[in-house]
């Protein structure tokens, strides 16, 4: 219901009943490699084409999540997926696998977190018994669209990020045990006239910025609420960026609370340059990593922002500006 | 020893302008690729791009402006030769090889290999 200007808490506290991620070759050597439920060696993944791995890896992430949380694809009432493509292809063509009632969301790597509020606001509605909330990203499929298909060879700035090959998939359910979706605070699009898309995180680290602000001020809390408070994919760039637009609007967040799913990601030896991006960074990172952590107790309160860049290929070309949204999820885990 | 220098310095003072033109400028690398091209076209319809070719050799004929260079040049030669008319007909008359070559070469390519992602 709504909470404040722009968010929603969930009286019924909808649970993360079962989670799933699938990831390729890169994200087998990532940070993170060992809270993948699936990952491949083989970049293709078998397909003719980037594009069909990465409906495939969509597929993969969802079905595995729905076997995970002991239903059948039948028991689900909706499902809520975006990716980046043209027309939302990957996940319009999973749902066509699936064949569940769908929605076509398009919030480019904000899609994680609105595809899971959605979800939640629809189950803790009574709209739905079980929601299923996902989406994918393919560095093949997103490089060629967005930027130069790898073989061209274009140089990369230090400022640009490593689309995550993979995809994340979540059961939200009425009832059951995991975590809790407790509230959800709906991004403004920001611009503030960025306009390079090898600077993704600058783009996008005042739409978090705002949403974050928003959050706090709608549900009256500060980041002491929070164990963890984690934007989508900024990149050590935007992160920094981020951090100090709080700092000036006098929010302090501790280094140790306040992280990114694009920082966390990767590691070491892995060119990434500012670091991970694409629908799948926050949804592999959140239904991965934290959902895991959360499950052993190291994590009870964690607030997810996802932030996505509105741009398309032909608006960068026509010299406009980056549009930038963010969402943000909060989650409770109680214990069993 | 000298030409091999020579090559290496013009050539790389070529490059480094390149780089230059898209870390300070901001250019894409197609954008910068085009400038190189036309900067070229430039200098070969002034006539200053052969002399700079006989100068530092590879150094100026391998990198991308030696491209608007022919193009200019087999413009020009060939305007001399059929009126206006050549300007048009010229224009590919010194580069067909080469562009035929890069889609033949690039075809064949993509036969054998598949992207590594």
């Amino acid at each position: 219901m709504l909470q404040g200007q722009q968010s929603w808490i969930f009286a019924n506290r909808p649970v993360l009943l079962a989670t799933a991620v699938a990831g390729g070759p890169f994200e087998a050597r990532s940070a993170i490699a060992a809270d993948f439920d699936i990952l491949h060696d083989d970049i293709w993944l078998g397909q003719s084409s980037f594009e069909k791995a990465e409906k495939k890896l969509l597929e993969e992430a969802c079905q595995t999540s729905i076997q995970k949380a002991g239903l059948q694809k039948e028991d689900i009432q909706f499902f809520f997926s975006g990716d980046l493509m043209n027309q939302i292809i990957s996940s319009s063509f999973a749902a066509r696998t699936l064949g569940i009632p769908y929605f076509g969301l398009f919030g480019a790597c904000s899609s994680s977190m609105e595809g899971l509020a959605l979800a939640a606001f629809v189950v803790n509605a009574g709209g739905a018994r079980y929601a299923l909330t996902a989406c994918s990203s393919h560095n093949g499929s997103v490089n060629k669209q967005y930027r130069y298909p790898t073989e061209y060879g274009a140089q990369l700035p230090p400022t640009a990020q490593w689309t995550v090959t993979g995809a994340g998939a979540a059961v939200v359910a009425a009832q059951g045990v995991g975590p809790r979706v407790i509230g959800a605070t709906i991004g403004r699009v920001i611009d503030l006239g960025v306009t390079d898309p090898f600077n993704m995180g600058a783009a996008m680290a005042p739409a978090a910025v705002d949403t974050i602000i928003a959050h706090f001020r709608d549900f009256n809390l500060d980041a002491s609420h929070y164990d963890l408070i984690a934007t989508g994919d900024l990149g050590k760039v935007g992160h920094a960026i981020a951090a100090d637009l709080l700092r000036r609007q006098g929010i302090v967040i501790p280094e140790n609370i306040f992280t990114d799913c694009g920082v966390l990601i990767y590691q070491g030896q892995q060119q990434v340059m500012s670091g991970g991006s694409g629908c799948a960074c926050s949804a592999v990172v959140t239904y991965g990593h934290f959902f895991n952590r959360m499950l052993k107790g190291e994590l009870k309160r964690v607030l997810i922002v996802a932030t996505g860049a509105l741009l398309s290929p032909l608006s960068y070309q026509q010299n406009e500006s980056i549009p930038c949204v963010a969402h943000a999820v909060a989650l409770e885990w109680e214990g069993v | 020893m000298e030409k091999f220098l020579l090559a290496f310095l013009v050539g790389g003072a070529i490059c480094v302008l390149g780089q230059i033109l898209l870390d300070v400028f901001r250019l894409t690398p197609a954008h910068m690729t085009v400038t190189l091209v036309v900067a070229g076209a430039i200098l070969g319809g002034l006539g200053l791009y052969e002399p700079l070719i006989e100068f530092a050799g590879a150094g100026a004929s391998v990198p991308i402006c030696s491209f608007g260079n022919s193009l200019v040049n087999g413009a020009l030669s060939e305007a001399e030769r059929h009126g206006i008319i050549g300007v048009l007909t010229g224009i590919f008359e010194i580069t067909s090889a080469g562009i035929s070559s890069a889609i033949i070469f690039g075809f064949l390519a993509s036969l054998i290999f598949k992207p590594k992602g």
